[in-house]
């Protein structure tokens, strides 16, 4: 919901990235200058072809080790964001929802809930929860996604389909409550009920405090969440922005008409 | 002081003659002659290729003279509720320690020192009969030194013998106290597992106060057919402590052997366990986790002989080490001209977590009959930086994250322990010691 009154959350000003460099090389340029503002309340859809940097993008706002910034500047809620660590991003409420989610044999699911929900809890100066207190929460949490509460105790996405691994995701998201959420190709790999659950899911955690950006492909993820903003990215840096119907016109008419204005 | 390894060795045959009976005698005085002419392995014996002794040649290593009087309350947090326990205190039994309530009928949990006194008979045969058939049997007294040297020295030690299904299980606690000077002591156990049997027996060395002590136990297990054990074995003696243990075990036809050894503590450790399949269909599962830091040492050598048809065989050993530790494994695995059909499946898995750790990984395999399945592999990695990035995407930091990790990975050997008191005090232990590693 667009409302230009309400708070700024992310800001990003002509930011330019490239890989990071092995043994001296330098890497390649990737994003080559990117402007985009999101304010609370504002769901935004970041689209173009593979490899036109909207992956990379989503991956430099959460501070992915493989890529270095090498120009312009990003703030979130005023803070600069290329100064705090993954870490810090995190707990200062960005969240970015994986494209290809991480197995991690040996932790469970409800232990890595926790701790990472404690953890939040902690930088906010709010009470821990014990694992009791803390299944409740997440107990109810799981019905955002439809999720069989045995997927809980089982060890993090090892052994999940693919649908299973993004609902996952979304899941941490809804236990996390980020103010800013990141969905890097959230709808990829997924079947029609798949996405359907996960787009619902993203659905009911939407606030007027909060935001999304979701990184696609696709509009069909657009049917289900209909965008305020949808951007266009090309060659590292967006080429044109609209509302929701530039989606539907990007399906329709593909996007190479918008590569040869660019 | 620093002696040669022959001296040391020779402080070693001067430890305090323990005098027996009969047969039993025979094999000490056997061992003694056999230790006499041995020494300490060198680098050039292939076995030991890895294990750098040079520490344990820092002391001259006495016998324990006097024994120490220890109350529960100083072992208290190692006492895994519900078992049956044994206690030793650097080899000697502690009778007013141990709790033998749970042990029922077909279930003989004693010392030693009290079956070759024929003190613990069972169906109508004298205890001192059934130890006499196994004891000393299967240990290689006559080819390894730290074998000889147990054989002739040790003090007391365990017997087990089970033939119904117990479900509590059987800990024996093996308790190393500190003393004035550096101290040889000889942990000793054998366990026998009789038709149909089932049981759980915990292995557990642990150290009390900071000193320095040389530990070198030796077991021998039996399972006759249809038996199955549970073996879990934990070495978390103090850390300026030297241990080197020696396990044997034979497994009868259609038996189930599960070994689960962990190793954390200790300067420098050594793990040998032999499984030798002696009848046809047994199986055994071998798992096992060294997790050390600082200037630690851990080794594990490993060897399953399929001697005979129809064996299975699934080994799963990891290494973790950080700091400047040095772990080694060694697994071989002989499948013998008759042993067809045998199916076998091996594999270690190392996490590197400094650069100046060091992990050296054999798995080795020899066929000898073309009737088999056999699979095995070996990986030594660093923490995964894909999972390290998604964890601090979720707020964890480096050192949260990096530990997380770790401990997942030992998670994997850890969480197959048959009693969750010891997972518990293990994972808490692990992860105390993964986070003390880096401060």
């Amino acid at each position: 919901m667009i409302n230009k009154g309400s708070k700024v959350l992310l800001e990003v000003k002509n930011l330019k990235a490239e890989v990071a460099g092995v043994a001296g090389v330098a890497g390649a340029e990737i994003l080559k200058g990117v402007d985009l503002t999101v304010r609370a309340g504002e769901v935004h859809a970041i689209m173009g072809i593979n490899g036109s940097g909207k992956s990379t993008f989503s991956k430099v706002l959460a501070g992915h080790p493989d890529y270095t910034v090498t120009g312009g500047k990003a703030t979130f809620e005023g803070k600069d964001l290329f100064s705090l660590a993954p870490e810090q991003r995190a707990r200062a409420g960005i969240f970015l929802a994986f494209q290809y989610p991480v197995e991690i044999p040996g932790v469970s699911n409800s232990a890595l809930l926790r701790l990472a929900y404690n953890t939040l809890q902690t930088e906010r100066g709010l009470e821990e929860l014990d694992p009791l207190e803390f299944d409740d929460l997440v107990q109810e949490k799981i019905k955002v996604v439809e999720m069989d509460p045995s997927f809980l105790g089982r060890s993090v996405n090892e052994g999940f389909s693919g649908g299973e691994k993004k609902r996952n995701e979304i899941l941490q998201m809804a236990v996390l409550e980020p103010k800013l959420a990141i969905l890097d190709e959230t709808d990829s790999g997924l079947d029609i009920d798949a996405l359907r659950i996960v787009a619902k899911g993203v659905k009911s955690l939407l606030s007027s405090d909060n935001a999304v950006v979701m990184v696609t492909h696709y509009q069909r993820l657009l049917n289900y969440i209909v965008p305020d903003y949808v951007h266009v990215m090309d060659g590292g840096r967006i080429v044109r922005t609209g509302g929701k119907e530039l989606a539907l016109e990007l399906e329709a008419r593909g996007y190479d008409w918008l590569r040869a204005a660019a | 002081m620093t002696l040669t390894r022959e001296q040391c060795f020779e402080q070693l045959l001067l430890g305090k003659a323990v005098k027996s009976e009969g047969w039993l005698e025979q094999i000490r005085l056997e061992a003694l002659e056999h230790a006499e002419a041995m020494n300490f392995p060198s680098a050039r014996h292939d076995d030991w290729r890895f294990t750098d002794l040079s520490p344990l040649f820092l002391h001259g290593f006495h016998p324990v003279d006097s024994f120490a009087r220890l109350t529960l309350s100083d072992i208290e947090k190692f006492l895994i509720p519900g078992a049956i326990r044994l206690v030793f205190i650097d080899g000697c039994y502690a009778a007013e320690l141990s709790d033998l309530t749970q042990a029922g009928s077909g279930i003989t949990v004693a010392s030693l020192v009290e079956c070759f006194g024929g003190g613990c008979s069972r169906d109508g045969r004298s205890g001192d009969h059934l130890v006499e058939e196994n004891f000393g049997r299967h240990a290689p007294y006559k080819q390894d030194a730290f074998v000889a040297l147990n054989t002739n020295f040790f003090e007391d030690g365990a017997w087990v013998s089970v033939a119904s299904e117990l479900a509590e299980p059987i800990h024996l606690l093996h308790v190393a106290t500190r003393r004035e000077v550096p101290s040889a002591i000889y942990p000793r156990c054998m366990v026998v597992m009789e038709s149909s049997s089932r049981a759980t027996v915990v292995e557990d060395y642990v150290g009390l106060d900071d000193g320095i002590y040389f530990s070198n136990a030796v077991t021998e297990v039996v399972l006759k057919e249809h038996a199955q054990l549970q073996h879990v074995r934990v070495q978390r003696e103090e850390k300026n402590a030297f241990h080197v243990g020696h396990c044997s075990v034979e497994s009868g036809r259609d038996s189930v052997y599960a070994a689960i050894s962990v190793a954390l503590g200790a300067r420098l450790s050594r793990h040998t366990l032999h499984v030798t399949q002696q009848g046809e269909g047994a199986e055994m599962h071998l798992d096992g986790l060294a997790l050390i830091a600082g200037r630690q040492i851990a080794d594990t050598h490993t060897r399953i002989d399929h001697a005979v048809p129809r064996g299975k065989s699934v080994q799963l050993h990891k290494c973790i080490a950080d700091g400047s530790a040095h772990a080694i494994f060694s697994g071989k695995i002989m499948v013998h001209a008759g042993a067809v059909g045998t199916d076998s499946v091996q594999s270690s898995r190392n996490l590197l977590l400094s650069d100046k750790a060091r992990i050296d990984t054999q798995p080795q395999l020899e066929i000898f009959n073309d009737d088999v399945s056999c699979k095995h592999g070996a990986t030594v990695g660093q923490i995964d930086a894909d999972a390290l990035f998604f964890l601090k995407s979720r707020g964890f930091s480096e050192e949260g994250a990096r530990n997380l990790l770790t401990h997942a990975f030992a998670a994997e050997i850890i969480d197959k322990i048959p009693v969750p008191f010891l997972v518990e005090s293990l994972g808490r232990a692990i992860l105390e010691r993964i986070s003390g590693a880096r401060t």
